[in-house]
């Protein structure tokens, strides 16, 4: 287990440092600077105090001398200061991780607490109205842009009914968090179903499902001791990689739902070319996929003992 | 010569600017109405105001001297002052912090006296040294804070920024509450200080080293919350220099620029006031209950593409102007823009003390567009690349305007790059046209310097260069007859019009949906967003209350 975790580790360092160094890179050399985005809204800001930002913030160094004193300040902890807000990104970052790692959790427990179920009963039922009604719904899930569904959950929540807050953050309750959780949850439920489903039929096609049914064993004990353990392992993954996925992936939901997460606040400061907002933000989008991912390797290890790691 | 609060006194030249400025829009049509009677009954105390920050989801700095984005200027009105303000019943700047102002016969020295009733939220009085601080502030060396250029013409100003000096000379405490400022050449200083880029702020508060999550000005309300990239609230200031105001006891800002959602949050009444978007126009203008809380403004923006005049074809005026005379922008504005704009005629928009309601829009008139071209040698067609965006504004109007130019031969390709793509391409001379919005207002003068010659490429994107036109804007701004100004303004807007360096397209109109129980919403035509927060009060039907 330790092994596992320090080659992780390992892996987790190499990637971060290669996904930092890219898009610093990138965004040095496409067009566009965070002071010609300045005048990109209606209002001018003029070419002196321009020419002032830019001195301010170093941006007419060379990119190696750019590059290496960001490095050097993330070698310490320091994820910069924000062009665009002047304050720490480390800040920024704070509440916002938050409050998508909530929005994430939320989506993502929605997704299993229906997806699985529905998966794990159209399975055992297949061919019946149930199974078709759940591949309905889960081709529906995946088609439905979340941008169109999170308006017809408005639509009829807020609007019809009065039931929900149409967008917002509120006090940080459950009240504003129902409608983008669902939203973005829907996608992943159709995705989970799908492969439960999928999942389910194959291990029901097993050999040792069909040996444990020959001896006699019942069918609650055959689906809690030999095939929804074995199933799992399978659906396990789709789970963590939507989940992993969702703090960078839920940028369209979090604008919609003025949701103050770590997604929207990396689309402004793409458009702002604030390179140490987008490094932070992106920064913190793949260290949470690589400890999803991690915590869903070691979770292999615990639901299917004969799994091992070289 | 004495100026006293917009409530008692208008100077003669603020009079005949704002007399001016509504004959024009009136004569266009233009002018900012309210289809409800927004001011009816007797403004009712109570209630938390429910506004929006509708130009992106989050806001760029809590600080009004770092930030010059509209939605940031929204926000600032409700926790920061100026000197001056726009006052949107006139349409011109007025005093707000000061109960006068005396002007020295050459116009260059204002004297200052402060309201004494002004506080900080922090329980401070507002003097003339936080003043004098808040503009050195801006102009400290090192500074690069957006309103560097609103300050500069200060005396003594530049000598600051560059290090050269420890105070700017020109800014003078005289008591307490009075200053006076000093300026190297005439300026109006009403459009120079009214924006929150020169809100004036508490020193201790700044260099607390918590303004930026936490700040404190003299505005209506007082800061309590920010949740970055979804809502900033505050509270009823009780001690605002505004006897009675604000009139809500709280207000609270959504942070965010998606169209569809606010639509369906205002349907639900959780906002109570709203921008809309050209599609959203077009449903609450039809709809019989949602129509009477809009709120039409001609804005103080001109839409339009620019050329570059150091390419060709555009190095000739007759193309230009054939550009002008191809394009039919009436029905553009009709099918397109849903109407949701006025058709330019002219750089100066019509609130602008500068317009011209004489001046008649160039005609569509493609046979004039052929015989132009002809006369400029053009008789096998011309061909040019247009930058824009892919909003509907640049590239849609593009697409839309694309046949008319191949009818009279023109052919235009369009490259679509993001905004701050197109921004640098055009600063660097590399975009050939373009597509822009432009704020031209509420200084006709300092609109009108987008041609001058010898601003740099940034503000003279067209690199237009003409000293007979520089010739008259510097003299517009160094005469002190109103009367005079104004018509130096106009012949100066007629000389570009003539000239044509860009497309004139349209004056934004910008449109604001108000619900039926809030009241005392202005039609701000520098920017509709930006409301008067401390004159909006709710009546009994108000959810909120």
């Amino acid at each position: 287990m330790l092994n596992v975790l320090l080659r992780r580790l390992f892996q987790a360092a190499l990637t971060v440092l290669v996904v930092v160094t890219l898009v610093f890179v990138l965004f040095s050399v496409i067009p566009g600077t965070y002071a010609s985005s300045l005048q990109a809204d209606k209002r001018d800001v003029s070419a002196e105090v321009l020419e002032r930002i830019e001195a301010e913030l170093g941006l007419n160094d060379p990119l190696p001398q750019r590059f290496g004193r960001y490095m050097a300040g993330l070698a310490q902890g320091d994820l910069g200061v924000s062009y665009a807000t002047k304050r720490p990104v480390a800040d920024m970052l704070s509440g916002r991780v938050w409050a998508s790692f909530r929005l994430a959790c939320a989506a993502i427990l929605f997704a299993v607490c229906i997806g699985l179920p529905l998966g794990f009963f159209a399975a055992m039922r297949r061919g019946s109205w149930l199974d078709t009604a759940t591949m309905t719904l889960a081709v529906s899930g995946l088609s439905i842009p979340a941008f169109w569904a999170g308006l017809v959950l408005m639509y009829v929540f807020s609007l019809k009914l009065h039931w929900l807050p149409t967008f917002g953050y509120g006090s940080g309750g459950l009240k504003h968090l129902i409608l983008p959780a669902i939203t973005l949850g829907i996608a992943p439920m159709a995705l989970l179903a799908r492969t439960t489903r999928a999942a389910v039929l194959e291990t029901l096609n097993s050999d040792f499902i069909r040996t444990a049914r020959s001896k006699g064993m019942s069918e609650r004990r055959l689906v809690l001791r030999h095939l929804a353990r074995n199933a799992f392992v399978l659906v396990l993954t789709t789970i963590g990689l939507q989940f992993g996925s969702m703090l960078g992936g839920s940028v369209v939901i979090e604008k919609l739902f003025a949701w103050p997460g770590v997604g929207s606040l990396l689309i402004d400061s793409v458009g702002l070319r604030d390179i140490p907002a987008v490094q932070g933000a992106i920064l913190v989008i793949v260290l949470f996929f690589l400890l999803i991912n991690t915590l869903v390797d070691l979770a292999y290890l615990v639901v299917d003992p004969r799994i091992r790691y070289r | 010569m004495t100026h006293s609060p917009a409530s008692l006194v208008l100077s003669r030249r603020r009079m005949l600017a704002a007399m001016l400025a509504s004959t024009a829009a009136a004569a266009v049509g233009a002018i900012p109405f309210a289809a409800r009677a927004q001011e009816a009954g007797t403004p009712r105390p109570g209630g938390t105001l429910q506004m929006v920050a509708p130009f992106g989801s989050a806001l760029q700095s809590l600080d009004p001297h770092a930030t010059y984005e509209s939605q940031d200027m929204a926000v600032s009105k409700a926790f920061h002052r100026s000197l001056y303000n726009w006052d949107s019943a006139t349409n011109s700047v007025v005093l707000e912090l000061a109960s006068e102002v005396k002007v020295s016969d050459d116009g260059k020295t204002f004297t200052y006296k402060l309201l004494d009733n002004i506080y900080f939220h922090n329980g401070r009085q507002l003097v003339a040294d936080d003043v004098i601080w808040s503009y050195s502030r801006i102009l400290a060396p090192g500074s690069s804070l957006s309103a560097i250029s609103n300050l500069q013409n200060i005396k003594g100003a530049q000598d600051y920024l560059d290090g050269k000096a420890d105070t700017v000379t020109g800014l003078a405490k005289i008591d307490d509450l009075t200053f006076s400022i000093t300026f190297d050449s005439f300026a109006d200083p009403g459009f120079l200080l009214f924006e929150a880029v020169t809100a004036i702020l508490p020193r201790e508060a700044v260099e607390s080293g918590t303004f930026l999550s936490n700040p404190v000005g003299c505005g209506p309300f007082t800061f309590v919350e920010h949740i970055e990239g979804s809502r900033i609230s505050g509270k009823k200031f009780d001690k605002y220099f505004k006897a009675g105001k604000p009139y809500a006891d709280a207000i609270e800002f959504t942070i965010t620029d998606d169209y569809s959602a606010l639509d369906v949050a205002f349907r639900a009444g959780e906002i109570d006031a709203t921008v809309l978007s050209e599609n959203g126009y077009v449903l609450y203008a039809q709809d019989p209950e949602l129509s009477k809380g809009l709120i039409e403004i001609a804005e103080m923006f001109t839409r339009h593409m620019g050329m570059n005049l150091d390419m060709k074809p555009f190095d000739d005026v007759r193309v230009r102007q054939a550009i002008n005379y191809a394009v039919d922008r009436d029905i553009i504005i009709e099918k397109l823009l849903k109407n949701k704009a006025f058709k330019a005629v002219g750089w100066l928009p019509t609130p602008s003390s500068g317009f011209d309601p004489d001046r008649k829009p160039y005609a569509f008139d493609p046979e004039k567009a052929k015989a132009l071209l002809a006369e400029a040698g053009l008789t096998d067609g011309v061909s040019f690349e247009a930058w824009v965006t892919d909003a509907t504004s640049s590239l849609g109007v593009l697409q839309a305007m694309t046949p008319f130019l191949a009818a009279v031969g023109i052919t235009v390709t369009p490259k679509v790059v993001e905004a701050g793509v197109l921004v640098e391409a055009i600063n660097k001379g590399e975009a050939p046209a373009w597509f822009r919005s432009n704020g031209t207002g509420p200084d006709p003068i300092s609109a009108l310097r987008s041609f001058d010659s010898r601003r740099p490429r940034s503000t003279n994107r067209a690199g237009f260069k003409d000293t007979a036109f520089d010739a008259i804007l510097d003299e517009a701004m160094a005469t002190l007859d109103p009367a005079k100004r104004v018509e130096l303004v106009r012949k100066a807007d007629a000389y570009i019009f003539d000239q044509a360096p860009v497309w004139f397209h349209n004056y934004n109109k910008a449109v604001l949906a108000t619900q039926p129980w809030v009241h005392g919403v202005d039609a701000n035509v520098t920017e509709a967003a930006i409301i008067e927060v401390d004159q909006v009060w709710l009546d009994e039907n108000a959810p909120s209350r």
